[in-house]
């Protein structure tokens, strides 16, 4: 028993149970704050593994940016009076299904074999530089096109948020009206007035 | 580093957590905030497979691939809260049972 094997069963611990928290809270503000105890919990669990940049991301991303946001829409919504009951009668029932999918699984895990000899390594971990510089030497190359295509995918997502929240009033939106701009003529927008000296007009 | 011993560890932890996101969707069924961080958990178990995978067999591809996962994790958590937002804003509730009145 080393010291990685105790790390890993205090995180793996903290994170299933915070987990739990998570689905069976009724307060969501608390759901949300175990959440990101899961995160940070799922960020060791990566650091013991060797990926530091994708535990920095977890840290970046998840925490930094989605919590924030569902604790954002939680605490704007009030949704402790927005959701008036939340029992579910068939509780049971339901935890059941979640159990004998859980064991399936480790039947499944226990019983399978994995041999690293079969399996083809498409991009080995170099061991002479740090993990963060091997995963951009390969993203940056091999998987240029995916990692556009993911750029788009969270463009798309961005500009979808705002559309969908921005209010629909003329304040808010200026639109190029074409109707009004193509039937546009001398007569409707060009006045000739006379000024007289000293006095003001109104336009 | 015995890693045979190791894999099994993070394999059977992300099994438990898909299976505690699965059931936290089946059990919070009036709550769609409730839902979408049970998919949030379920995403993050399919990281920890990913990246358990990558250690195992020395291969970075399973640490790309968690980065897009992360990056649509990302784009779909922003797309339905914002849906959860405006939702909210015309009908003064999020109840998921009436969300079924929604067309389109």
């Amino acid at each position: 028993m080393n010291i990685t094997l105790y790390l890993f069963y205090i995180f793996s611990f903290v994170l299933i149970s915070s987990s739990l928290v998570v689905v069976s809270s009724r307060n969501m503000i608390n759901a949300v704050i175990f959440l990101i105890l899961a995160f940070f919990n799922a960020c060791g669990l990566f650091i013991l593994l060797g990926a530091e940049f994708i535990a920095m991301l977890l840290v970046v991303v998840y925490v930094g940016a989605i919590a924030v946001l569902f604790l954002f829409v939680v605490m704007m919504l009030d949704v402790d009076k927005a959701i008036t009951q939340e029992i579910n009668r068939k509780k049971p029932l339901l935890t059941m299904i979640g159990f004998v999918l859980a064991c399936e699984l480790f039947l499944i895990i226990k019983f399978s074999n994995v041999s690293v000899n079969e399996v083809i390594i498409s991009s080995k971990t170099p061991s002479d530089i740090s993990n963060t510089k091997a995963i951009g030497k390969i993203l940056y190359t091999d998987f240029m096109l995916p990692f556009q295509l993911c750029g788009a995918i969270l463009f798309v997502a961005m500009i979808g948020a705002i559309i969908l929240t921005m209010k629909n009033e003329k304040r808010f939106i200026k639109k190029q009206n074409i109707y009004q701009q193509v039937t546009r003529n001398k007569k409707n927008s060009l006045k000739i007035i006379k000024v007289k000296a000293g006095e003001t007009i109104d336009i | 580093m015995n890693s045979t011993f190791y894999l099994h560890h993070y394999l059977t932890l992300s099994s438990i957590l898909f299976c505690i996101g699965v059931c936290g969707i089946f059990l919070n069924r009036k709550n769609i905030i409730s839902i979408l961080m049970s998919i949030e958990i379920m995403l993050l178990s399919i990281n920890i497979n990913f990246v358990a995978f990558s250690s195992y067999l020395n291969d970075l591809l399973g640490q790309i691939f968690a980065i897009f996962i992360l990056a649509v994790a990302g784009a779909e958590a922003a797309i339905g809260l914002a849906i959860v937002v405006v939702y909210f804003n015309n009908r003064k509730n999020i109840q998921l049972e009436n969300i079924s009145s929604m067309k389109g």
